[in-house]
């Protein structure tokens, strides 16, 4: 009885656990696009191998997230999407790009494969600005005025440049030699950007937003909210400092930057998640306002309890299969 | 406002149609293409005859291709309900929702994530594994067609559900995943699928062929293509005929604009050919065998067929689509059983198909998907003026955005289909041809045609024959 009354709640928290897996997941996927190199052939096809086997299964996070939006809040769904029109479809526009370059480039005609390389680029680079955009308007509930798209724009890049630090940092993880050295430098600068991105927007948003100022700086929770921005730094910091060493001797620690990435995206999402429960739209629907029926909740509640698993099982094997680092990309 | 409204509505319905139309194409292609492929590859586990694995390696291609194409013009389907048609979720959303999400869980993380290994990890994983992958990616692109056939036969036959306060909510899953059309509509797919997936082999191994192809691979795999068309054609025409059945009992208005039938008659008769007016409510030209009609929908030569006259009130599908695009279906069935059936009495009793035949069949490489559409447009206009039958109109779930932001996003996905279905067909035939050089595909992502041309050129005996 209580998991029904619940139920609103649980997918909500199922939704944000799609967005935050296909931001990590397809984040370096996307940060890999954004990162091609366009004066070096064999290194933007290392670049597009290491992403290959993983890049579907990847994007179907955001179907899902999606998915649940439109299944378990269909009317914060037609909110969003109405609000959203045109970001949408060039998200949309965005992601065919890039998903359909990938199989041609590897199948171009004669002299197409370039053509192909710019495609999956723009197509990575018009994916992140947009979600990055989206997000920002989501976040200040479609504000209209200068300053809520100002802020929306900044998202944007912010988000680019997030992606683009831990694709460098997958690179770093799944690349050797001058491929590696290449992806920390890029993901070094890239981290900057998101670094300041993430500062500026957590900044702004509690002086935008009476409501998420309201829950940051009331007392006690500001003692216990303090620790997130400070691992952040921290994390930003070492990571810095882990890419200037890079190559390290026997690839130590290669991994490293991607798992702190991987945590500063978790963290950004916590904040953000504490910045907006129980609502789906910021300020305007929260999750029982916006829930579908209890019996279709629960039909599909089922289906989420058993297969979850079995798919967070199979991506797992998916990435053992694959591990290590990324060889020439061949076909069978 | 009422005709901006009207622009939105025609926008809109312009823009799902060809959101849906190019999206269509793929899956219909992969998910029998994926059946195919698991034959293959279970071919070459048994036999270990290397022919299998070349096969298998050059439709694996073709496979990815066609996926990726499929999945992100999905994603685009996924957006729709909500972008432009807000009313559907807000009526239905508590039965469309889990269907969908159904779709997701079981089917496209399983099929993308062993894409994957079935594309890239053959090297590391077992064989067996490998196999198994294929096999999962066929299941998880079975199980896709499953769910969407089920939330779209519940859109035309609608059970399971009651409305409250004018939203729907579920009642009985079991009568909504299994409506009264849902088993017709997801055979028939299923069905066209492989006839759509047995033409392009049969029809871009042909090419082959016809190229100067002299190796076993594309013999065999025309073979296959011809000898499932020949198999799968008959039981399609007979399952077509047990949907239109069943349309008839559950549409009559779809099958009557089908038919062309305007007044209530008896012994109706099947129209070859007419050109249906709507100004006039009637056929000009008419060329039809008498009583035919009734007798296929009724089995009574003076079975009676309800006209759409008696539909004026409440609304019908419009005709001309209807009646033409059923017609080119039915016709493109049939041309498919000549084909097919004369392709496999020539492998049966001379073991090649002429070169004419080879011919035709580079021809009809694509007639699966012209059919599939014309029998989707058929089903679908079919159902208009109700996006849920009875329950729901679409102009009343039509979305309220600005009909220029709707003209814009509908211009940019023309073109960038219009691009990527040119790039699909050149890149599709280029493998082809490229295939013609090749023993088998390799290290396919290093090498270009021209390198190819150039290198058989310096060395004329670089090109080996295959084991036989």
């Amino acid at each position: 009885m209580i998991i029904t009354e619940w139920l609103p709640e649980i997918f909500l928290v199922l939704m944000g656990l799609a967005v935050l897996i296909y931001a990590v997941l397809d984040g370096y996927d996307l940060g890999v696009g954004l990162l091609l190199p366009m004066d070096n052939e064999p290194q933007r096809s290392q670049m597009i191998a290491s992403i290959g086997p993983f890049w579907d299964a990847n994007e179907t996070w955001l179907v899902l997230a999606v998915g649940i939006l439109l299944i378990a809040f269909p009317e914060a769904h037609s909110l969003v999407l109405r609000e959203l029109y045109l970001p949408a479809a060039f998200l949309l526009i965005g992601l065919i790009l890039r998903g359909v370059s990938f199989d041609f480039r590897a199948k171009a005609v004669t002299g197409h494969r370039r053509l192909w390389d710019h495609a999956f680029k723009a197509g990575s680079l018009i994916t992140s600005l947009t979600l990055g955009y989206m997000l920002g308007r989501y976040v200040l509930a479609f504000q209209t005025g200068w300053v809520a798209q100002g802020f929306a724009v900044l998202s944007g890049i912010c988000v680019s440049a997030a992606f683009a630090y831990i694709g460098g940092a997958w690179l770093v993880m799944k690349s050797e030699g001058e491929l590696q050295i290449r992806a920390a430098y890029w993901s070094r600068r890239a981290g900057w950007f998101a670094a300041l991105g993430i500062a500026a927007i957590s900044v702004m948003n509690p002086l935008v937003s009476a409501d998420v100022a309201e829950r940051w700086l009331s007392m006690p929770a500001v003692f216990l909210l303090i620790p997130i921005p400070l691992v952040c730094l921290i994390l930003v910091v070492l990571v810095d400092q882990y890419l200037k060493q890079v190559p390290t001797r026997d690839d130590v620690g290669c991994w490293f930057p991607f798992v702190a990435a991987a945590l500063l995206f978790l963290l950004s999402f916590l904040g953000l998640a504490y910045s907006f429960f129980p609502y789906v739209v910021p300020g305007k629907l929260t999750a029982a306002e916006a829930a579908s029926a209890t019996a279709s909740l629960q039909f599909i509640g089922v289906g989420v309890a058993i297969v979850l698993p079995l798919i967070l099982a199979y991506t797992a094997f998916a990435y053992r299969v694959f591990w290590g680092k990324s060889t020439e990309l061949k076909y069978y | 406002m009422e005709s901006q409204l009207a622009d939105v509505l025609m926008l809109s319905r312009i823009q799902f149609a060809a959101n849906i139309s190019f999206h269509i194409l793929f899956p219909t292609i992969t998910i029998a293409l994926a059946w195919f492929l698991v034959y293959f590859k279970v071919r070459h586990e048994i036999s270990g005859h290397p022919v299998w694995m070349r096969i298998y390696r050059f439709w694996v291609k073709v496979f990815a291709l066609s996926f990726a194409l499929g999945v992100v013009s999905g994603i685009t389907m996924s957006f729709q309900f909500g972008t432009n048609w807000p009313g559907f979720m807000e009526t239905v959303g508590n039965i469309a929702g889990p269907l969908l999400g159904y779709e997701v869980l079981t089917a496209f993380f399983m099929e993308a994530t062993f894409l994957g290994i079935m594309l890239f990890g053959s090297q590391r994983v077992p064989s067996w594994l490998h196999t198994l992958s294929t096999f999962l990616v066929a299941i998880g692109t079975s199980l896709s067609a499953f769910w969407i056939i089920a939330l779209n036969s519940w859109m035309h036959t609608p059970d399971g559900f009651e409305m409250i306060n004018g939203v729907a909510h579920p009642v009985s899953w079991w009568d909504i995943i299994f409506n009264a059309s849902m088993p017709y509509r997801l055979t028939h797919m299923m069905i066209a699928s492989g006839l759509t997936a047995a033409f392009l082999i049969a029809g871009l191994s042909a090419y082959r062929l016809l190229k100067g192809d002299t190796k076993l691979a594309p013999r065999k795999a025309m073979s296959a293509g011809i000898v499932v068309a020949a198999l799968l054609i008959p039981v399609q025409i007979f399952v077509g005929d047990l949907h239109g059945l069943n349309t008839f009992e559950h549409q009559p208005q779809k099958v009557a604009a089908m038919e062309g039938v305007w007044e209530t008659e008896r012994g109706a008769p099947l129209l070859l050919f007419a050109w249906p007016d709507e100004e006039t409510r009637s056929n000009a030209f008419e060329v039809g065998v008498p009583g035919l009609a009734s007798f296929i929908l009724t089995h009574d030569m003076n079975g009676e067929i309800r006209g759409l006259n008696e539909f004026e009130e409440e609304g019908h599908p419009p005709v001309k689509p209807l009646f033409f695009g059923f017609r080119i279906m039915v016709g493109l069935g049939l041309l498919m059983l000549a084909v097919s059936w004369l392709g496999s009495w020539f492998l049966w009793r001379r073991g090649a198909v002429p070169v004419w035949m080879q011919r035709t069949l580079v021809g009809m490489t694509f007639s699966g998907w012209l059919a599939t559409l014309a029998g989707w447009y058929v089903t679908e206009i079919g159902r208009q003026p109700w996006l849920v039958s009875g329950v729901l109109r679409t102009s009343e779930a039509v979305t309220t955005v600005p009909g220029a932001q709707v003209g814009l996003s509908l211009t940019m996905y023309l073109l960038v289909y219009a691009v990527l279905l040119f790039a699909y067909l050149q890149t599709l035939f280029y493998m082809a041809r490229k295939s013609v050089e090749v023993e088998e595909f390799e290290r396919e992502v290093d090498v270009d045609l021209d390198e190819l041309q150039a290198r058989a050129a310096a060395e004329p005996n670089a090109n080996h024959q295959e084991a036989r």
